[in-house]
């Protein structure tokens, strides 16, 4: 069966996918033609996809950000690393704009996110995918739903469309042969590759990526570098990753930034980075116990203490 | 899962049904359609509204409404009896009884000998008050004082 | 020494004050999110109405499978009823007004108020857990990036099957007890079966007590419903939050219950007068 998608001829529907720049696109299959979602026109000429200035973000009275500026290349991939608790996930949050900034802006794709309104920023939300630490699929459908759920939700495709698209993303990920499974049988790297292939199902221009390699035993980890790497080349997408396993960041992130305390620590790539200047930057990305943080919680004198009574 | 959705619906609906039909009193007041008639008591006792209305004690309608006259110092008692019975003479008589010694209390109708017969909005002209039950006691006792 | 002392007690009264304010407050908070929350998901509803299937779904996980506790619970509780009413009503020589206590009892009462602490105990709790758990393993969150709003793909069609359920568990529980009050009073007391039912439908109402017991248990079910979505989707997103949230949901939901029959009670009463 061939298929005909933006005036290309493929001659069968492994994945699909549309030019970056195109409106919209109509996929033809065998005796049916589907008109796709349009895509937002992105501003071209642009390679900043995501913007951040002079971010701000407090907890009640702990700040989590602090005046944080911070750029994000297109069809690259951007790493924020730092300690645990450093507000990596809420960072997130705010570019997704599930939480509001007390300064600030963000801007994606040229627009500022927290200005839009709830059909605009659900709209903009379409075209930005996001894999959750948990993986968070819904729990009472199976692996095939799962991924077939975005394009039920937001297109018409007939039924026949959505299997072939759900199909060809979970062989993107290795797990077609999954599909009949429900998330609670499906291992903590399988949950996070099954939320992918949900993540990409709508063709999303980015994606982030909330703390990949967490908990994952060195094969799944491997794979999942393999398939942010490949899934960055071959789709062109912009991606974020969010972590602090500091190896398996650095061996495919573009460019990183090493936040802590609500400040950009430092950033640069990883060549840079391995050289850099900041004495706190390289404790942490070697990994080193004692340094500008140190390895004692602050106490009092250790002999005082002793004998104190 | 549809099924047993359907079933449960169903179930609900049948339940409703029973309790409309089966124990409340829906099928057997037909309320609306009947026609008012109006009575005058010296004393209705512990008539209420909504109490029964009874001829040769076959249920023919339902007290709907009890108001005093602040002039005749009367209670007038609005009676709504069925269409199907409509063939009360003018001159029946309305009493109120008591069911058994401590029942419910009831509008009792006996008919007269008239051809006319009444009709929406008409008043009854005779009328027997409520039995109260001091008041019995009361007098038995002051017959029998007074032997 | 002594002002010492009396300064310490004074500031320990000082601080159960300030506790009971900000016990106070935090409640104050909670209920008004609670308000807020009702609100966006009775907007939500509109949307729910053109993905019947959704309903339908909800219908079955909170209705179809709390109808076994209330069938077994209606049929004791008539049992119950039929058992004791008798043996009250024998005394008076009266036991043909059986039917009259059973159905009263039930259809103004116990019907809509048991079926009630039953639907907060089964489809409640399941209800709070659920969502807990949804929230803990960010699934609200990852609907909101998919671009679902969860109000009206979650909590919505939820509330609306609460809304649905609880008027026929209702219903389904009075009539199985009065079946149940039916199979000891004229089953094994002997009372005439003529007269069970003959007694209970002239003292049953339509309007005032059928109708009655129906509006309660719509109250019931969309108080219990809100309850517990409202505790499940607000719930600490940890396996001790959702816990926690599980029984409060409950607790809250049978005070709730209770509470509201008795404003209803009296409100219907005094509007039958």
């Amino acid at each position: 069966m061939q298929f005909l998608l933006c005036g290309r001829v493929y001659p069968a529907l492994h994945s699909v996918q549309c030019p970056v720049q195109a409106e919209s696109c109509r996929l033809t299959g065998p005796g049916q033609t589907v008109k796709l979602p349009a895509r937002m026109q992105d501003s071209p000429g642009s390679d900043i996809l995501i913007r951040v200035r002079g971010l701000t973000f407090r907890r009640g009275e702990r700040v989590i950000f602090d005046n944080v500026d911070l750029d994000f290349q297109r069809g690259r991939i951007t790493a924020i690393m730092g300690p645990s608790g450093t507000g990596k996930t809420t960072l997130l949050k705010l570019i997704t704009a599930q939480l509001t900034p007390d300064a600030g802006s963000v801007e994606v794709a040229s627009r500022n996110i927290h200005a839009l309104s709830t059909p605009e920023l659900f709209e903009m939300r379409k075209r930005m995918g996001m894999l959750f630490q948990s993986g968070a699929l819904l729990t009472d459908l199976t692996v095939f739903e799962n991924v077939a759920y975005p394009l039920r939700e937001h297109t018409q495709l007939p039924e026949r469309m959505i299997r072939y698209l759900v199909l060809a993303k979970l062989q993107a990920v290795g797990l077609r042969g999954a599909a009949g499974l429900l998330p609670a049988q499906l291992s903590g790297g399988m949950a996070r590759r099954v939320a992918l292939a949900r993540a990409i199902a709508l063709d999303p221009m980015m994606i982030m990526y909330d703390e990949p390699f967490t908990g994952q035993d060195p094969i799944s980890m491997g794979v999942l570098i393999k398939l942010i790497h490949t899934m960055n080349d071959n789709l062109g997408l912009t991606s974020i990753i969010v972590s602090h396993d500091v190896v398996e960041t650095s061996s495919i992130a573009d460019h990183i930034y090493v936040i802590s305390d609500g400040r950009v620590m430092d950033q640069g790539s990883p060549a840079e980075l391995e050289r850099t200047a900041s004495e706190w930057a390289r404790q942490f990305l070697k990994g080193l116990p004692d340094g500008p943080v140190h390895f004692h919680y602050p106490a009092g004198d250790y002999a005082e203490d002793l004998f104190e009574n | 899962m549809e099924v047993w959705v359907g079933l449960f619906v169903a179930a609900g609906f049948a339940a409703l049904f029973m309790l409309a039909m089966k124990v409340s009193n829906m099928s057997t007041v037909s309320s609306g359609d009947g026609y008012e008639i109006f009575a005058r008591f010296g004393n209705i006792g512990g008539l209420n509204v909504r109490s029964p209305v009874r001829a040769s004690g076959v249920l023919v309608g339902r007290v709907s409404k009890i108001n005093y006259d602040s002039r005749t110092f009367e209670a007038i008692v609005t009676l709504t009896i069925e269409n199907q019975f409509n063939q009360f003479p003018t001159d029946t008589t309305a009493s109120i009884f008591t069911a058994g010694l401590l029942g419910e209390q009831y509008v009792s109708l006996t008919p007269g000998a008239e051809d006319a017969v009444l009709k929406q909005g008409d008043t009854i002209m005779f009328s027997d008050s409520a039995m109260v039950l001091e008041r019995i006691i009361g007098k038995i006792v002051t017959d029998k004082l007074s032997e | 020494m002594k002002t010492e002392a009396t300064a310490v007690s004074a500031n320990g009264r000082l601080d159960a004050i300030a506790n009971a304010g900000r016990r106070a407050f935090v409640f104050l908070e909670r209920t008004g999110r609670a308000g807020l929350f009702l609100l966006r998901v009775l907007q939500s509803i509109p949307a729910v109405l053109a993905r019947p299937g959704l309903i339908v779904q909800q219908v079955f996980s909170v209705g179809v499978l709390t109808i076994v506790i209330v069938l077994v619970a209606g049929a004791f509780v008539g049992l119950v009823l039929g058992l004791q009413g008798y043996n009250v009503l024998v005394r008076f020589n009266s036991e043909a007004s059986l039917g009259t206590f059973v159905g009263l009892t039930l259809v103004r009462e116990l019907g809509p108020v048991v079926t009630a602490l039953l639907f907060a105990g089964r489809a409640g709790s399941a209800l709070t857990a659920e969502l807990g758990l949804m929230k803990a393993t960010e699934q609200f969150a990852g609907l909101e990036m998919m671009a679902v709003d969860p109000y009206k793909r979650v909590l919505a069609p939820r509330m609306l099957a609460g809304f649905i359920s609880m008027p026929l568990l209702a219903a389904i529980f009075s009539a199985v007890g009065v079946l149940a009050g039916y199979f000891i009073g004229v089953g094994l007391l002997g009372v005439d079966a003529g007269a069970y039912w003959a007694q209970m439908q002239s003292a049953v109402d339509f309007d005032e007590d059928l109708m009655t017991g129906f509006w309660k248990s719509l109250a019931f079910g969309f108080a219990a419903t809100w309850v517990a979505l409202f505790e499940g989707y607000d719930a600490e997103p940890t396996a001790e939050g959702v816990g926690r949230a599980t029984t409060r949901s409950v607790v809250s939901a049978s005070l709730l219950v209770l509470g509201l029959n008795f404003v209803l009670t009296a409100f219907l009463l005094e509007t039958d007068t």
